[in-house]
């Protein structure tokens, strides 16, 4: 169901037993009696709760957005200015939504050809005694937390990134993306984008390291009967199986990069209200999160909180359908392969 | 999934030419620009893999190098920051240390049995679109940013209701993070329980809530505890709903709900822009007390379930 949202979701909140499901939770809620029933009934309530709150997430943010947004001077999308302090009010995303994809998509160009070459590695070349190893040692890259993420970024790797843009606008400065906007190496778009390539790593090589790893047994065998070599195996067989779940993952991976906060607060430098508009990888700026954070301070008037609110709204919303993505994808491919 | 793999590399490896296989159909006669190309997804994987492990080393290298001395100290944990100043060598963690333990204890305890009663709805009763909602809404709260979740609860807790920004109000928004690890966690688990297991209580007669309370529970419930254990190592990282609903203080607290309430990730944010010494290694030495928080529940959690397995 591609187009279900968290509100259409809850529509079948009022009435969860419909005439079709209740004669089949006869069948399955077990013999009637009031243990049963109670127990059951809680565990019902616990998935009505987790619906509730989702939904819940996505009401609150909208009522509290719209006032704000009605009294918006200027067009909430395409605008660039924040104002949110006296009146006139204005405020708009186009910064903020052209720093967030440029940073997570750049992240993801790193991380998705890397995620994929560490998961094959883990299930097809790595010896047995290696494997296991690996793949907890990539999965520890999860258990950094973000703030740790951000200062590295910021004091270690922010400090050698200075020769990455020397080079990067020596061979492409004449094209906008690569434009030199005079900030610091260690605070812009780039550098961000290379520590949330790290931080999405562990999801996409998890994830497709699962789905390479359940290629059945006789694709591979058979094309190594044919005479493949061990790498013609993997195009020919792994990688075709595997493709939907990669999709997923990378998917999975980009979720999380948009709505990444700490790190991209602590290392990307913000930039005054009147600064012009670069296109240029090696800006600073504010991602929706981390304007939001930046901020969380200054949430004193409904009308200020307002208008971070619409920006958190959008970024739910941005999240949300990069994650039903991810799901329909990889329920499609269940459907396949059962 | 390796085994195969490993013996059919055997036959394969090197560029020798196929063994007892004859003449390949369907790929032809192995030239040497097919074994060339072969040997070079080696090393490409081979380098992919040494790539990733270079942020790994490189920033647990940075935090020892930087704050591992401090954990050595025992100030570091007994006291906390009261009444020291960035130019000041000495105070300790203790605060931070306790806030964050506090706050994940909370968290846990309102995350946990949503989380297991929502798994078992869903590996033991769901059947049906309403099941498939609920999994599904548990895959959106997964990829629920933190900051969205922090928001949230910032416009019910604070600006509906009127409440200050207090600790209960950060467990509330890290609760929301917590519920989705574990119910995909409880749920794997409970997948795993044999249904010879279910089927035998239901053969002698018990009822349906306490063959999943004394027998599918019990089995499963080592894997139960490793997925709350690595919930919990992702909640007590997380800084974005302590930036917006969480104030730090230096000093001990233990109120939830009223007052400040410090953390190690917001210790961490407090100081990160200083540039005089003291505080610069404070900062580091929270960060390295942190990761080794988190490494140690996630170690916890692997070991549980290494050794917990339910056995069949």
């Amino acid at each position: 169901m591609p187009s279900s949202t968290a509100v259409s979701a809850a529509d079948e909140l009022p009435n969860p037993k419909g005439p079709g499901p209740f004669l089949k939770d006869r069948v399955t809620a077990g013999t009637g009696r009031l243990g049963d029933r109670l127990f059951g009934g809680t565990a019902r309530g616990a998935g009505v709760l987790v619906i509730a709150m989702v939904t819940l997430i996505a009401v609150f943010l909208l009522s509290q957005a719209l006032p704000a947004l009605a009294k918006d001077n200027v067009n909430f999308l395409t605008s660039t200015a924040w104002n949110v302090d006296g009146t006139p009010l204005q405020f708009g995303i186009a910064n903020l939504l052209w720093v967030t994809v440029l940073s997570s998509a750049i992240a993801m160009l790193i991380a998705v050809p890397l995620g994929v070459g560490v998961a094959l590695f883990i299930t097809q070349y790595a010896p047995i005694w290696l494997s296991r190893t690996a793949a907890s040692l990539v999965d520890l890259l999860a258990a950094v937390p973000s703030i740790v993420y951000g200062l590295w970024g910021l004091q270690v790797l922010g400090t050698h990134m200075d020769g990455v843009q020397a080079a990067l606008q020596s061979l492409f400065g004449w094209f906008p993306l690569f434009s030199d906007a005079g900030i610091g190496a260690a605070s812009t778009i780039l550098t961000v984008s290379v520590v949330l390539s790290i931080m999405v790593l562990p999801i996409v090589t998890a994830l497709s390291r699962e789905v390479f790893a359940q290629t059945p047994t006789s694709h591979t065998d058979a094309a190594l009967a044919l005479g493949a070599t061990r790498w013609e195996m993997i195009r020919t067989a792994v990688l075709p199986f595997g493709k939907p779940g990669v999709i997923s993952a990378s998917m999975l991976g980009l979720g999380r990069a948009l709505g990444e906060t700490v790190a991209v607060m602590v290392i990307l430098s913000a930039l005054a209200n009147d600064t012009s508009w670069s296109w240029s990888m090696f800006n600073g700026g504010e991602t929706f999160a981390s304007k939001i954070a930046n901020n969380a301070a200054e949430f004193d008037t409904p009308q200020k909180a307002g208008a971070f609110m619409a920006a958190g709204l959008v970024l739910f919303l941005l999240t949300f359908l990069v994650n039903a993505i991810a799901r329909v994808v990889i329920e499609r491919r269940k459907a396949f392969i059962e | 999934m390796t085994v195969a793999d490993l013996t059919s590399d055997s036959n394969l490896g090197g560029g020798r030419p196929v063994g007892p296989g004859g003449p390949a159909l369907g790929f032809g006669h192995r030239s040497r620009g097919r074994a060339l190309r072969n040997q070079l997804a080696r090393v490409v994987m081979w380098t992919a893999f040494v790539i990733a492990m270079v942020p790994l080393v490189w920033i647990l290298w940075s935090v020892i190098s930087k704050g591992g001395e401090m954990l050595l100290d025992s100030q570091w944990w007994t006291n906390s920051q009261r009444g020291i100043t960035n130019r000041f060598v000495g105070g300790g963690a203790v605060h931070a240390i306790q806030g964050t333990l506090i706050i994940g204890l909370v968290t846990a305890l309102m995350a946990v049995p949503v989380g297991v009663m929502t798994a078992i709805y869903l590996v033991e009763y769901g059947r049906g679109r309403f099941a498939k909602t609920v999994s599904f809404t548990v895959d959106i709260l997964t990829g629920i940013p933190s900051i969205v979740a922090a928001l949230f609860i910032y416009a019910v807790w604070v600006t509906t209701f009127g409440f200050q920004r207090v600790g209960f109000a950060v467990c509330l928004a890290l609760v929301l993070l917590m519920i989705p690890v574990v119910v995909r966690s409880t749920e794997e688990m409970l997948k795993l329980v044999p249904n010879e297991l279910r089927e035998g209580a239901y053969a002698l007669g018990v009822p349906k809530w306490v063959t999943i309370v004394r027998v599918v529970l019990p089995t499963a419930f080592s894997g139960i505890i490793t997925g709350v254990l690595l919930g919990l190592a992702r909640v007590m990282g997380e800084t974005a709903p302590l930036l917006i609903l969480g104030p730090y203080t230096k000093n001990i607290a233990t109120n939830l709900f009223g007052g400040l309430m410090p953390t190690l990730p917001t210790m961490i944010n407090q100081d990160r822009t200083e540039v005089l010494q003291p505080a610069v290694d404070r900062v580091w030495g929270a960060a390295a007390t942190l990761i080794l928080l988190i490494l140690l529940l996630n170690l916890a959690g692997r070991l549980i379930a290494h050794y917990g397995r339910p056995r069949t």
